[in-house]
């Protein structure tokens, strides 16, 4: 079983990074033809950094639409942030002393976790406009999220998984020298459903986080009187004349 | 009071979010294009062709490759519903495919079907279906009831902006000769006249005749409103209903005054006597740059130094956003100054340097609130702060009203609602969905009516000012209610040598 699960990650991994390495070399490639920054926007690339940073660690636009569902992702997404830097520690040797210092809180951003998502996931059947959009598919996000953070406060609050054991596995999985991981059922659980969403990243939804960074309505710089925008493509009209 | 085939909504104090109810505007569809030339003219296929469903995947196909936005678009939508709420004509209709996620998600079924390993394997789990011939009709009519406003992209987090999805499923509709009679027809008058409507330089040139008489009437001054000169130093692009429609030439009159006390030359164009630039809302690109282009010929063949815009929202996206790029660089022009210019940044920069003077009591009779068009506001700038597109024109208000006030800040600024008639909708077999999409501005406006006692709204679009004159009347107001910026810029502006009311008297006592 140990070794099912590291092939698991390792293909898992394998395919979250090369299917993300595709996607931001397609969203790099496409060219942008024209400035279409949602405005009032920033005239500088500082000011454009600066956006995407509100945007990206306070959720600026979901603020000023909902409070409701602002508040929910980003419970889930912040303490989301906090729990994978704990994680960190499964994976080296020598803890970083962020790593350590997060500790206490990484623990308990478990249930500020949870909490967030089912905050998500009571709005999908409850509010009558997002329950017509929604897709099978968004409801099984919900819920394989919430059964991975099931099954961690299940691993650090009710029966406790050997986590050095764990530790050692994962920093010899590249090279199958780990030996045995505990083969206990909220660890499975917990590593299967991560794996899978590895796998699933690059081909769904999640495919929001390097979409942020590419969105020409948030990324572009508000210039256009001062530089021209020619995409190749457009470029090639103009040599036609 | 107009009469209506539909139920006209009534005003309350706010504009609920209303229930889905789905269906409800399934019917409303936009004439399609019944003369094959209007499409031909246009590089399109005459009719719908035969092999559609080829030719639509291929098209799709081929605008994701070349639009980052689209295919970042298509794919970062999370379904959050931070957007369902947010557009005019959702709150007014009930019809979830309104709401900007349910618009886009027409299209992005398809791509989702055609394009990504889980809908080409699970099409149910991720919501992903086949393209057939009621998705076209789907397509064209919902994709004609968004008036690409953008609202909905200042409350997504990702920025998917609906706007940019509209546009490419109307021009993969036109690629396929399934075009919209009312945009196409308007684009190829311009491509052939070189207007909207089709107006020939002789009647621009007798209408601007008329206009340098009752200027010359009213105030005793001789401002004109010079054709293709030459030589002069500003080229002035309008829109074309700004040299008949009312309130729109009452603005022309205004820009007008504004470049005589300036003491610059100016000159409009007959083969650029068009401002607005509809190849941008079938989202054809090759078509907004052939439009373009008419500006960038112009210029060159008068031999100007400047490009004012006058009074236009989309207009003045394409012209700020996009002219520089499709037909640039414009190098020859007076590096001084940005190209192009806003009538409203033309007019600001007059006042502060004091070169205008203002009789504000002249518009007295009024209290103004100004409505943001929706491109302005959402997709360009002007002056050289972020935002100054929402404060350069309440500057110059201001300058010449006495009584002005806002609507409520919900519905204004970069949150400001549509007229209801943008993006290519401005047409009488989409009255329906006008008159619907009308509803958030006009309750706004009517909430500043009874608390504020606004009489008139101030915009600085041909669309909106278009769209309010006709469906203000729907709603128990009167159209006169609406003016141009630069008609209260010319009600009280004092000319240089302006007969004023005690010449008048004088006069009187003389004779």
């Amino acid at each position: 079983m140990s070794t099912v699960y590291a092939l698991l990650f390792i293909v898992a991994t394998l395919v979250m990074v090369v299917g993300l390495a595709l996607k931001i070399k397609q969203y790099a490639n496409t060219p942008a033809p024209l400035k279409i920054p949602t405005t009032p926007a920033p005239t500088t690339e500082a000011g454009v950094v600066m956006r995407l940073f509100r945007e990206v660690v306070f959720f600026e636009s979901l603020f000023k639409s909902t409070k409701w569902t602002w508040i929910f992702s980003w419970m889930f997404h912040m303490a989301l942030f906090v729990v994978l830097l704990r994680h960190i520690r499964y994976f080296i040797d020598d803890v970083w002393l962020p790593i350590v210092l997060i500790q206490p809180f990484g623990k308990y951003a478990g249930f500020v976790m949870v909490i967030g998502l089912a905050g998500l996931f009571a709005r999908r059947i409850l509010v009558d406009r997002v329950r017509y959009i929604s897709a099978p598919s968004d409801y099984l996000w919900l819920v394989v999220l919430l059964f991975i953070g099931f099954s961690g406060l299940m691993m650090s609050f009710v029966s406790h998984t050997d986590v050095t054991m764990v530790k050692q596995y994962f920093t010899g999985v590249w090279t199958f020298s780990g030996g045995e991981l505990p083969m206990d059922f909220p660890l499975m659980v917990h590593l299967l459903l991560v794996a899978l969403l590895m796998i699933l990243f690059p081909f769904s939804k999640l495919l929001h986080v390097p979409g942020l960074f590419f969105s020409p309505g948030r990324n572009q710089v508000d210039n256009p009187r001062e530089k021209r925008h020619l995409a190749p493509w457009a470029k090639t009209l103009e040599e036609q004349e | 009071m107009a009469t209506a085939e539909f139920d006209v909504p009534e005003l309350q104090e706010y504009v609920d979010v209303p229930e889905v109810e789905e269906g409800t505007m399934a019917h409303l569809k936009p004439f399609v294009v019944t003369n094959p030339e209007h499409n031909t003219d246009l590089g399109f296929p005459g009719e719908l062709v035969e092999d559609w469903h080829g030719k639509t995947l291929e098209k799709l196909d081929d605008l994701r490759s070349r639009y980052r936005s689209l295919q970042v678009y298509l794919d970062a939508c999370v379904k959050c519903g931070s957007c369902t709420d947010k557009c005019h004509y959702y709150l007014t209709t009930k019809d979830p495919k309104n709401m900007p996620v349910g618009r886009q998600d027409l299209l992005r079924k398809v791509y989702r079907r055609y394009f990504t390993f889980a809908g080409k394997y699970f099409p149910k789990l991720v919501g992903a279906e086949d393209l057939t011939r009621e998705t076209l009709d789907d397509w064209y009519s919902y994709y004609h009831q968004c008036s690409q406003c953008r609202r909905c992209s200042v409350f997504c987090p990702y920025g998917i902006d609906t706007a940019e999805i509209s546009m490419a499923a109307r021009e993969i509709l036109d690629s396929i000769g399934y075009g919209q009679k009312y945009c196409n027809e308007i684009i190829a008058k311009v491509h052939k006249v070189g207007n909207n409507l089709g107006l020939p330089g002789p009647a621009i040139e007798d209408t601007l005749e008329g206009l340098e008489e009752d200027v010359f009437d009213e105030t005793g001054v001789e401002v004109k409103f010079p054709l293709d000169v030459k030589g002069a130093e500003i080229l002035l692009v309008t829109p074309s209903a700004d040299f008949f429609a009312e309130p729109h030439v009452d603005g022309l009159i205004g820009y007008a005054k504004v470049f005589h006390e300036a003491g610059v030359s100016w000159t409009l164009s007959t083969t650029a006597s068009e401002a607005g630039n509809f190849g941008m809302f079938i989202g054809s690109y090759e078509n907004m740059r052939r439009v373009s282009m008419r500006v960038r010929e112009a210029a060159l063949e008068l031999g100007v130094k400047r490009i004012v815009f006058g009074e236009c929202g989309h207009a003045w996206r394409v012209a700020y956003a996009f002219l520089n790029t499709l037909a640039g660089p414009f190098d020859f022009l007076d590096p001084d100054y940005p190209v192009p210019q806003h009538i409203c940044e033309f007019t600001k920069q007059q006042i502060d340097a004091g070169k205008l003077t203002f009789d504000k009591s002249q518009n007295d009779d009024m209290t103004i609130t100004f409505h943001d068009s929706c491109n302005v506001a959402r997709a360009t700038r002007m002056g050289d702060k972020p935002g100054g597109q929402m404060d350069i024109p309440r500057e110059v208000i201001k300058a010449a009203c006495n009584n002005y006030v806002d609507m409520d800040h919900n519905t204004i600024g970069e949150r400001t609602f549509c007229c209801g008639g943008g993006g290519g909708l401005l047409t009488d077999d989409l009255m329906e969905i006008r008159v619907k999409g009308a509803l958030p501005r006009m309750t706004a406006l009517n909430n500043a009516v009874q608390e504020h006692g606004v009489t008139h709204l101030a915009a600085i679009c041909a669309i909106c000012k278009s769209q309010f004159t006709k469906v203000m009347p729907y709603y128990g107001m009167d159209m006169d209610q609406v003016v141009s910026v630069h008609q209260l810029v010319s009600n009280a502006i004092v000319l240089t040598g302006q007969r004023t009311e005690d010449d008048e008297e004088e006069q009187d006592e003389e004779a």
